[in-house]
């Protein structure tokens, strides 16, 4: 790496163009940033400032966003709120400076917790089920197997909204339509084919040898499998368990036609957070805030293997 | 293996480990591997012939219908090709493409042009590197339909960010910056949140590319005198092209699909100047409830997907046997 000690290396880029060109990705990023930091900003904000102009970069931090996000509240006349008991907790005080009283829960735990079961069952699912196809696929001759695993990816080109139509007649019919088993059957499918895909990738890469010795030393082909090919197959597994996760978590389009109350999840329920007079962005941000930051996480523990899963395995490092 | 002894126990050890797994298996305890093919790849297969082929099948079965999803105890009547005439002849249809066409080409030509450009800089590996690359990359993991909402914010004329940005900048006054209200701009809000979204896709696959070219080439071109203009025309892009290709399919196939960001963003308006097919499907499918007509269009829609990405996958390959 240091070009200064070393031989000059004709190809090593100068320390001046490393600097330029550092300078302009940095600059970049910074850029590419400013949407997230104004989301976290504007879920500590209050709503006056929220909507102030010019837009507040220092303001006093406050928790009316996340009270607003997971609560209801009604409008009282100030006598009313006077003559309640001394306030309990800070979203009491906050709400009531407004004039308002705290009604009850709003619907967004609810909503996030759906989020969870179903990306999390489905994630299992698709995971369990997608393994064992790759090694199916892997190991053995299998009739059709390119054609087949070329059709699975391929139904990934259809628009959501065209898959939705056969599956909300489907559902109807079922009595599958806004629930959560449903949802995790649809986004299961979903994702199995990308998952079969990434995980034959990763078995593929792990000898054969390995399991016919196991095999010579007296284990079956399912111990072999159990013992030794998915421990080998741990990264790829947990790979990929995430980007089924990521894929699940953030779906609009399926969620936002076959669910409305019971199994709906955060995605089409964060649009349509409302304070008085529109959106109650404060509380919208929050709610974004809380949504995302899983996927922070996920996203810098997946870093390796980012590149393979966005290409379905075409492009591996 | 030594050959030196020839005890039976090695002889037979031998014969065991040029035999082939199958025939092993079958005398070692346990099912056939036939057995476990089978056993192994069902689930998945079962799950996904009923989740993602009988609808689709179902799909290309109520486009020749009249059947109407919000009257399901009407008589259902077979209507042969005449869904697909009104989709082919149907103005709106036909705008909707264009106006899908006209995102996808310049969401891909940006993000192209920024995903490689960022990439080439990177390839630089100045200190840090590694860290902002992981930055650049937060975007593309998230929910469009989420952060796609919170861009209206954004893009609010009087108290957005963005709008104040652009004011700060340009000097335009702050209420002129209707990005999401106005018919020439509206397009352009839905293509820079898609750009700003996904140039770090791009600009990972460029990456790849850039880092499988070989040291050697290069400073087989120094020996050669090439200038590095030279450099970069003749060897750096042909190498990174058949990754570049690979991004811009991906990315087509997905803004072909474009649904979550747009129906957040603007609903398809103003007026219709963003309804890109999805929305257009969407609106015939379940409000209009044409629910034959919406299947015809959706299976055209399949077909042409389909249609273009095997003859790009072809013009891929052929750049990659180069």
């Amino acid at each position: 790496m240091s070009a200064a000690n070393s031989a000059h290396s004709v190809v090593e880029p100068s320390l001046n163009s490393k600097r330029i060109a550092g300078t302009i990705v940095v600059l970049y990023a910074l850029i590419t940033l400013i949407p997230l930091v104004w989301i976290f900003l504007t879920s500590i904000k209050s709503p006056p400032d929220s909507i102030s102009y010019p837009p507040k970069i220092v303001f006093t931090p406050s928790l009316e966003g996340y009270c607003n996000l997971f609560t209801t509240r009604t409008r009282q006349t100030s006598d009313y709120i006077a003559a309640l008991p001394a306030p309990v907790g800070t979203c009491d005080e906050v709400t009531r400076k407004r004039n308002m009283v705290i009604a009850g829960p709003s619907n967004f735990l609810p909503r996030f917790v759906n989020s969870l079961v179903i990306a999390f069952g489905s994630t299992f699912l698709a995971v369990f089920l997608g393994t064992l196809a790759a090694y199916g696929f892997s190991r053995f001759r299998v009739p059709l197997a390119d054609d087949l695993l070329f059709f699975i990816l391929s139904t990934r080109m259809m628009p959501p909204i065209a898959v939705a139509i056969p599956i909300y007649l489907m559902y109807r019919e079922l009595g599958l339509s806004d629930t959560a088993l449903g949802m995790i059957l649809l986004y299961t499918a979903v994702n199995v084919s990308l998952a079969v895909w990434l995980l034959k990738g990763f078995i593929d890469e792990i000898p054969r040898e390995y399991e016919e010795a196991a095999m010579i030393d007296g284990y079956s082909r399912l111990q072999a499998f159990r013992k030794v090919v998915l421990p080998q197959a741990t990264t790829g597994i947990a790979a990929t368990s995430i980007f089924c996760l990521i894929f699940a978590w953030n779906e609009y389009a399926f969620a936002a036609l076959l669910t409305s109350g019971e199994a709906q999840t955060a995605p089409p329920f964060i649009p349509t957070i409302i304070g008085e007079g529109g959106q109650d962005w404060p509380a919208v941000a929050a709610g974004t805030t809380i949504f995302l930051i899983p996927i922070l996480v996920f996203t810098i523990l997946l870093r390796k293997q980012l590149l393979r899963g966005i290409t379905f395995g075409a492009v591996r490092k | 293996m030594t050959i030196s002894h020839s005890s039976i126990v090695e002889k037979a050890a031998d014969a065991t480990a040029r035999a082939t797994p199958a025939s092993l298996a079958r005398r070692v305890r346990g099912l056939s591997d036939r057995a476990i093919a089978w056993l192994f790849i069902t689930p998945a297969i079962t799950l996904l012939l009923a989740i993602n082929i009988f609808p689709l099948i179902w799909a290309v079965y109520l486009s020749f219908t009249n059947y109407r999803a919000n009257r399901p105890n009407a008589p259902v009547q077979g209507v042969g090709l005449g869904n697909y005439e009104r989709v082919l002849n149907d103005p709106d249809i036909w705008q909707a493409m264009q106006t899908t066409a006209h995102f996808v080409f310049w969401t891909i030509l940006l993000q192209t042009v920024i995903g490689f450009a960022l990439a080439y800089l990177i390839d630089r590996k100045f200190r840090g590197h590694a860290f902002w690359t992981t930055i650049i990359l937060i975007p593309m993991m998230l929910s469009p339909a989420v952060v796609g909402n919170f861009w209206r914010f954004l893009y609010e004329p009087q108290i957005g960010l963005f709008a104040y940005a652009v004011s700060l900048v340009s000097g335009i006054p702050t209420s002129e910056v209707q990005m999401l209200g106005n018919v020439s701009l509206a397009p352009w809000a839905i293509i820079i949140v898609d750009t700003w979204m996904w140039t770090p896709y791009v600009m990972l696959i460029c990456l790849a590319g850039l880092r499988s070219i070989p040291d050697y080439i290069y400073e087989a071109a120094e020996v050669d005198r090439a200038s590095p203009w030279r450099q970069f025309w003749s060897i750096t892009v042909p190498m990174a092209l058949p990754f570049i290709m690979l991004a811009v399919l991906f990315r087509g196939i997905e803004n072909f699909k474009m649904f979550d960001m747009v129906t957040l963003l603007t609903g398809g308006g103003p007026g219709s100047v963003t309804e890109v097919a999805s929305i257009t499907l969407k609106r015939a499918a379940f409000e209009s409830w044409a629910t034959g007509r919406a299947s015809a269009f959706a299976i055209v829609l399949f077909v042409a997907v389909f249609g273009l990405a095997n003859i790009y996958v072809k013009a891929l390959n052929k750049v990659k046997q180069r």
